[in-house]
């Protein structure tokens, strides 16, 4: 019973730390699905968004607003710097290379990578910044059956609260509103798209944008967890194993990969890691990518590409 | 905001001659590898401004080192081997007789410039970092473990442990869990807390996080379900205050947890708010607050506006900042003793380390009264010193709760001889005779 217990318990800790992730997979999804485009600067936009937010923060409740209106302001200030971005980023990048291939878009998004990060240092600081806006301690569940109790962390179900409104959120704006469709449409064929009067510089701008409020949100949870700081920008490399798997276009395919990502690498470092020396949760999750990868190329939920010669 | 102030600071420093390319041939050349970007700037930039703002209040106070002005450029590392090497590389060769010492503040970048320096003839000041065995100067000639190594911060740990349990005899059957950074670094322990287990009879488990190290559940569930008597931490940057709060979210008691001196500054328990109430760690012997030495910066330095530093100011990192250079300046006072008061060359700067005898009186001379003991460097011995103390965060500052303890080199020592015959043999290294060294 012990046994389950811990096993149960390394399960859900895993599984809530998945979704986590999704939250940063989530914005690079939206960027493929819209562009094609794959923006190794999600994780920066993380760090950006969360940093623009707590210092913002951090200057109003130091100047006596109290701390429920200035976390109203905080937010529309970080939403600002993330517009602020998508609006640079298609002004200056994207828009002047409308029409190149894949591959120069996604070197183009690591040279932003490197210009957000270093311009968030520079305008925001280097230092670690707490943020607390959820809960970070902890529940301990079934202790009637589980000697000690399952411990679920409080902010880890947030985080989960907040996938499960976004993902939603974001489904009901690609189906329903006429700029989700355009995004749709854009994604399936640039020039079509063009042809019918979409504006692709628009488009780009939205995607953009919604993909930086996504990092604001993923900020939210992981500046409360871990505090603000530069380290976040490493949950894009976290986030890149769930995106292989969930598939590179899925909404769904991202929360469902970073629950596989999330449950398959806690349990390995919980059950195999002690066998192997541990610290094997990184590149685990790469292993249960490259697996997907060969099994299914576009990933669990990913559209298969079919192109005709 | 930070690094528009460091530039600030740069150009400030650049116009007194701190920071200027163009160098006379009476300058000391010494150069400064930091990391003020990147996942470790929290920890690096306290140190390094540190660092900066000792050299700046000699130039300021006294015109240098006996009259050679100090000149000093930095390098942007951001914590990695591959760049502090660059680094290296670019520097070594600058001033008119080259760089005086370096200090990597990274035990990874410390592995990879042991095998360079000794061809360039330049120190390697590794001020409780680096290899441990490299206290054996007959065989790590230019390397100096000052002041501490990781095995006697490990030593002096485990006898605090023993101490809150009432005795060394009370170790046995106790469990004790080492959490560590995956890294050259956080592995440095594990010989020493190994050997300990053996004399004292504890069980002893090492249990890894990887860099950065943000993901820490798995682990601190795994100490959740083992529970062990205490956990050392052997973390650097973020690692240690995600630590911190996995630990309290597990519901292990953060008064059993134990930090290393590089998991002992304010960035590493701040983030984590009232969770990292009651945390312990280390001492290199210093804490953070103001000593004699802070007055004078504070005169010749903050008051002019010739520093970085805001609101780390006689915290613990920027005081480990002051105490390194003060013990690289200090070597290179002893040598100009012997070569005169003209710039030194690495070479030079060696022989002063190895010569280096900071007795009471002349810490207390220099402003470092409280914050260091004597320290005595020769040939054969280049740490020196051999003693911790150790601090609790209270929820607001670091209070000492300790004595200083002093590392058991019964059991030390002969790793020390054993690893480090290990490293000349695979080398091909032939040791100095000390006795022979003048």
């Amino acid at each position: 019973m012990i046994l389950f217990g811990q096993f149960l318990e390394v399960l859900v800790s895993g599984l809530l730390a998945g979704v986590l992730y999704s939250l940063v997979a989530l914005g690079f999804v939206l960027i493929f699905k819209a562009s094609g485009v794959f923006n190794f600067a999600q994780g920066a936009m993380v760090l950006l968004a969360g940093l623009a937010l707590v210092r913002s923060l951090d200057m109003m409740v130091a100047n006596g607003l109290p701390f429920w209106a200035a976390i109203m302001l905080a937010l529309l200030f970080a939403a600002l710097v993330m517009a602020i971005t998508a609006f640079m980023v298609e002004r200056f990048v994207l828009g002047p290379l409308i029409n190149q291939d894949g591959l120069t878009l996604f070197m183009s998004t690591i040279g932003v990578t490197f210009i957000i990060e270093g311009g968030a240092q520079m305008l925001f600081g280097s230092d670690v910044y707490p943020l607390r806006l959820f809960p970070s301690d902890a529940w301990f569940l079934f202790e009637d059956s589980f000697p000690g109790g399952i411990l679920v962390s409080k902010i880890d179900v947030w985080g989960g609260l907040i996938a499960a409104v976004l993902v939603v959120g974001l489904a009901l704006f690609f189906q329903k509103t006429k700029t989700g469709r355009a995004l749709r449409a854009v994604a399936d064929d640039h020039a079509a798209a063009q042809s019918v009067g979409i504006s692709l510089n628009w488009i780009w701008f939205i995607v953009w944008l919604v993909a930086g409020l996504v990092a604001l949100v993923a900020a939210t949870v992981w500046g409360t967890k871990l505090g603000v700081q530069f380290s976040i920008t490493f949950l894009a490399l976290k986030a890149l194993p769930v995106l292989i798997i969930g598939g590179f276009t899925s909404v769904p395919g991202a929360i469902v990969g970073g629950l596989i990502v999330g449950a398959g690498e806690k349990l390995a470092e919980a059950y195999l890691g002690p066998f192997i020396g541990g610290g094997i949760e990184y590149w685990f999750a790469y292993v249960l990518a490259l697996v997907v990868l060969m099994a299914r190329p576009q990933g669990l939920f990913g559209e298969r590409i079919i192109e005709r010669i | 905001m930070r690094k528009l102030t460091l530039a600030l600071t740069a150009l400030a420093l650049g116009a007194t001659g701190m920071t200027a390319p163009a160098m006379a041939q009476n300058e000391q050349f010494l150069p400064s590898l930091v990391y003020r970007t990147g996942p470790y700037a929290p920890n690096g930039i306290p140190f390094a401004n540190g660092v900066a703002d000792y050299w700046t209040m000699l130039n300021e106070r006294d015109g240098g080192i006996n009259g050679v002005k100090i000149v000093a450029e930095e390098c942007e590392t951001g914590y990695a081997t591959d760049k502090g090497v660059e680094c290296y590389e670019r520097l070594k060769g600058k001033g008119p007789t080259g760089a005086g010492y370096f200090s990597p503040l990274s035990t990874g970048i410390t592995f990879a410039l042991t095998e360079k320096v000794p061809g360039d003839k330049i120190p390697l000041l590794t001020m409780g970092y680096g290899r441990s065995e490299s206290r054996n100067g007959a065989v790590f000639p230019w390397n100096f473990v000052a002041v501490g190594s990781y095995w006697t911060a490990a030593d002096v740990a485990i006898q605090h442990i023993a101490k809150e349990l009432g005795g060394a005899d009370k170790l046995k059957g106790k469990k004790i869990s080492l959490v560590y950074h995956d890294s050259p670094y956080g592995k440095e322990p594990i010989a020493a807390l190994e050997q300990r287990a053996k004399v004292n009879g504890f069980t002893f488990k090492a249990i890894p996080v990887t860099h950065p190290g943000v993901e820490q559940k798995s682990q601190w569930l795994a100490i959740r379900q083992d529970r062990p008597d205490y956990v050392l931490l052997w973390g650097w940057g973020v690692m240690n205050s995600t630590s911190i709060k996995e630990a309290a979210a597990v519901g292990y008691p953060r008064d059993k947890v134990i930090g290393v001196w590089w998991s002992g500054a304010e960035p590493d328990v701040t983030p984590a708010g009232d969770q990292s109430t009651g945390y312990k760690a280390l001492m290199l012997q210093h804490g953070a607050g103001k000593f004699k030495v802070h007055a004078d910066l504070e005169k010749f330095v903050i008051s002019k506006n010739k520093t970085a530093t805001k609101d780390d100011f006689a915290q613990v990192l920027y005081n480990r900042g002051l105490l390194n250079s003060m013990l690289g300046t200090e070597a290179i006072r002893t040598a100009m003793k012997k070569f005169g008061n003209k710039p030194m060359t690495g070479e030079q700067v060696r022989w002063g380390f190895e010569n280096l005898d900071l007795t009471a009186a002349r810490i207390k001379e220099l402003g470092f009264e409280g914050m260091v003991s004597p320290i005595k460097l020769s040939c054969a011995d280049h740490q020196g010193a051999d003693v911790a103390r150790v601090q609790q965060w209270d929820g607001k500052a670091w209070k000492v709760i300790s004595d200083y303890y002093k590392a058991d080199r019964s059991i030390l020592d002969p790793m020390v001889k054993d690893a480090s015959a290990k490293y000349a043999a695979e080398k091909k290294i032939t040791a100095r005779d000390c006795s022979k060294e003048s």
